[in-house]
């Protein structure tokens, strides 16, 4: 019997010979994450009267080691996992989504985690709202960004802030925030903003918005990354925030896609049949 | 043959490489569009010329003539756009001039990929070819490498997702004229909104069969300038000079001649000139 | 004459030079920094400063946002601002540009709660610059303007570069369009290369002295030097944020801009 349980599960020494130390060598360069592997694409978000609508796809890309070199132009990736949830409900009033690096998410995921759990054993009794949570998020990505180790993520904070104003705001790895009624990460900023801009334009005020056409904005953004955005899916998380609830549902499916279109295009010139 | 000679380009990378700086060219970050509709095509584009984050023109044309009822929308390089355009249009009219035929969309096409291949990607010019011709209605990208697509509407340029969206979420099949215009007009809009490599105005062409061709130069003016609220003249005398040298108009005649015109001071006489010309 | 089929392999591509252009794949590495364009100005007068700035917030092409002000109000309340009597504006690296308004905002609160009394801008200058020159290797990427009103009342206004040289000054632009700005304050604030009518023959001709604007003419030209930025400039837009400050406070107003 080995009566020391810190060499317990280990390969013994009479059998293997001692340990040779120098395969775990302290000493040698600190690397960092300077290019992801797993990542999410686009989070978009719409604010609307007495609330925020949310939304990201369900898929994660795997961009093999062996590419990431080549990845200024992004030469292929795999869609590796299709039921990624990348929406994340904090306390009872906010709801972040990640875009970027999945592990690094699931490192923040923790991170939030911790934090709630902290916050709901507390006797003061707040609780952190959106604003808070965005101002605590956009500070660790700028401490990390400065640290040259950065977290390879992308978040949209939705919620409420202390005035009780529905609340959108971005945070991005280097520490950059900005805020604005209809905001989008990745690919979205490029395909998803335009759309919502042309449906809520900045003369039309927010009372204005309902959540019916909010949530229908969003799904009509889904339906158009789906269809330009290479890596995306048409399975979908969407979250709506109100006062009262947040309406998380995870699982939900592109609906009235329409390809007819292709059916007429024949080739990329002369060809037509 | 023993291939294209690019030796020029290895002497200026070559160089570059040493120190040497790229000349700057005028780029159309652009937004340019196209769409069929059920009797024609109609092609749109933004007006804006950038040199990098300077606004060199605001109302530059980017729609290109190539054949009566072929016309070309351009992004990328200025020069590019407007020299290959301007040699294809050229090579298209010789060649109906030697068939006695109308010009295909598909030949121009065709002409323009070829040569645009043949450079590798170097002429920086992305285009829209669209038109009307005996076999039908024609639509297609060129890329600068001479990749081309054939879609039912397309987009391009630094705003070519941002006038996606537009498509992806309105079009549809079927459409008449002025929905085709309308589509095509809103798909610029959100490239000049969205998009900082576009701005300024909205240039439309119509090409429909058994009509004469329709170019609708500044469509839409979403973004005029408005009145400056201070007023900056100079006094007469503000400037410095160290000699001056009178010129009697007695004199000038001997080497120009001279026309007055009459009017407003204030209205600039170039303007007088183009609308007389 | 190197034709396309010896194109494909570099080696054969004979340059007379000693270095030909570096090959193989790039490595995508961490940068930690960004450019979110944007342009600010500061004016003083007699007895006021004015600061300005554009609310666009871009990253390449793409606007991040139409409204993320650039001007802020040191040393006052946290939601409102109230009190508050310097101002500060930051352009560059927006997420720098956070973190440097709020290093400096908390320090002047706790110089007013160590002191009793509210910093002077002199010294809040001061310290402004030892704050960017401690990040001299790492800096922050901002050029930031500092304005306020002096102890004789006079508008003060402070220019810095990202490292922390500064100087005091009547007019300064900063950001993506002060090459266009900048120009046309020299002419207009400092009348620089105005000369008085008739005031003499050649060398003898008298420069036009420059005198402290009124309010009303300063705040006309920073409107029209924001108009005609966005003209020429791709970052420079949306909405004109401006904070003057007087005897009486500060006061801000925004004021719509093209937005393509």
């Amino acid at each position: 019997m080995d009566h020391f349980p810190g060499t317990w599960g280990r390969p013994r020494n009479d059998v293997y010979g001692a340990y040779d130390p120098s395969y775990l060598q302290s000493t040698g360069p600190k690397t960092h994450t300077s290019s992801p592997a797993v990542t999410g694409t686009s989070v978009v978000g719409v604010v609307f009267n007495g609330g925020v609508v949310i939304a990201t796809d369900n898929l994660a890309s795997l961009t093999p080691s062996f590419l990431l070199p080549l990845r200024t132009a992004s030469y292929g990736s795999l869609a590796r996992f299709t039921d990624t949830k990348r929406l994340r409900v904090f306390g009872d009033q906010a709801v972040v989504g990640f875009g970027g690096d999945v592990s690094d998410m699931q490192y923040i995921d923790r991170l939030l985690e911790s934090i709630d759990i902290r916050e709901n054993y507390s006797s003061h009794g707040n609780t952190l709202n959106a604003k808070n949570l965005h101002t605590y998020l956009a500070k660790v990505f700028y401490k990390r960004r400065s640290e040259f180790n950065p977290l390879w993520n992308h978040v949209l904070v939705a919620g409420f802030d202390s005035a009780g104003k529905p609340f959108l705001s971005s945070a991005d790895l280097l520490g950059t925030t900005f805020s604005a009624p209809h905001l989008a990460t990745g690919f979205g900023a490029h395909l998803a903003v335009p759309i919502l801009r042309r449906l809520f334009p900045e003369e039309r005020p927010v009372e204005e918005i309902s959540q019916e056409e909010a949530v229908e904005a969003l799904k009509q953004c889904m339906k158009v990354l789906f269809y330009r955005d290479a890596r995306s899916t048409d399975k979908y998380s969407i979250a709506v925030i109100t006062k009262d609830k947040i309406d998380l549902k995870e699982d939900e499916q592109l609906e009235k896609q329409s390809w007819a279109f292709a059916e007429k295009i024949k080739g990329y010139g002369r060809q037509t049949v | 043959m023993t291939g294209f000679d690019f030796s020029n380009y290895n002497r200026n990378a070559a160089l570059h490489a040493r120190g040497v700086p790229l000349p700057k060219a005028t780029s159309t970050g652009t937004t340019i569009v196209g769409c069929i509709y059920d009797n024609g095509v109609v092609i749109a584009a933004d007006t804006r010329a950038t040199s990098g984050p300077i606004v060199a023109d605001k109302n530059c044309e980017k729609l290109h003539y190539i054949a009566p009822k072929i016309w070309c929308a351009g992004a990328g390089t200025a020069a590019d756009t407007e020299f290959t355009t301007a040699l294809i249009s050229s090579n298209v009219e010789l060649h109906s001039l030697s068939t006695g035929r109308d010009p295909r969309v598909i030949t121009c096409m065709t002409m323009l990929k070829q040569h645009l291949f043949r450079y590798q990607g170097h002429i920086g010019a992305y285009l829209v070819v669209a038109g009307v011709d005996p076999t039908g209605v024609g639509l297609y990208t060129v890329h600068a490498h001479g990749s081309t697509d054939k879609l039912p509407y397309v987009t391009m340029g630094s705003g070519s997702l941002a006038a996606m969206s537009v498509f992806e979420s309105m079009w549809q099949p079927d459409l008449d004229k002025e929905g085709a215009i309308a589509l095509c007009a809103e798909a610029i809009k959100a490239g000049i909104f969205n998009d900082l490599g576009s701005g300024s105005n909205v240039d439309v062409c119509v090409i429909e069969k058994d009509k004469p061709t329709k170019l609708l130069r500044n469509y839409m003016k979403p973004n005029e300038r408005g009145l400056k609220e201070r007023n900056y003249r100079f006094p007469k005398g503000t400037t410095a000079w160290l000699n001056q040298k009178v010129i009697s108009k007695e004199d000038l005649k001997k080497y120009v001649t001279i026309e007055t015109l009459s009017g407003d001071d204030n209205l600039a006489a170039g303007e007088k000139m183009e609308v007389d010309v | 004459m190197t034709s396309l089929v010896d194109h494909s392999a570099r080696e054969t591509v004979g340059f007379s030079f000693s270095e030909a252009t570096a090959a193989g794949a790039k490595q995508h590495g961490f940068y930690p920094y960004t450019d979110n364009g944007g342009s600010t100005l500061g004016i003083t007068g007699s007895d006021f400063a004015i600061l300005a700035g554009d609310t666009r917030s871009t990253s390449g092409y793409n606007i991040n946002s139409r409204m993320v002000p650039k001007v802020f109000k040191i040393g006052g309340d946290e939601e409102t601002g109230e009190g508050a009597r310097i101002m500060l504006s930051v352009v560059g690296f927006a997420a720098d540009g956070t973190a440097l308004k709020e290093r400096l905002d908390a320090m002047v609160k706790m110089y007013k709660y160590k002191h009793g009394k509210p910093m002077s801008v002199a010294a809040c200058a001061q310290r402004l610059s030892t704050i960017l020159y401690e990040k001299r290797f790492f800096p922050y990427y901002v050029h930031a303007i500092l304005a306020g009103l002096d102890e004789e009342g006079k508008g003060a206004l402070y220019s810095y570069d990202p490292v922390g040289s500064y100087e005091r000054e009547q007019c300064r632009a900063a950001g993506a369009a002060s090459s266009l700005i900048m120009p046309f304050l020299d002419n207009q604030v400092n009348f620089k290369n105005q000369y008085i009518p008739g005031s003499g023959e050649g060398h003898a001709l008298v420069a036009r002295k420059p005198e402290p604007l009124p309010l009303e003419t300063v705040k006309g030209l920073v409107r029209d030097a924001f108009t005609s930025a966005v003209e020429r400039h791709i970052e420079v837009g949306d909405n004109l944020q401006m904070l003057i400050i007087t005897k009486d406070g500060i006061q801000e107003t925004f004021h719509p801009l093209k937005k393509d």
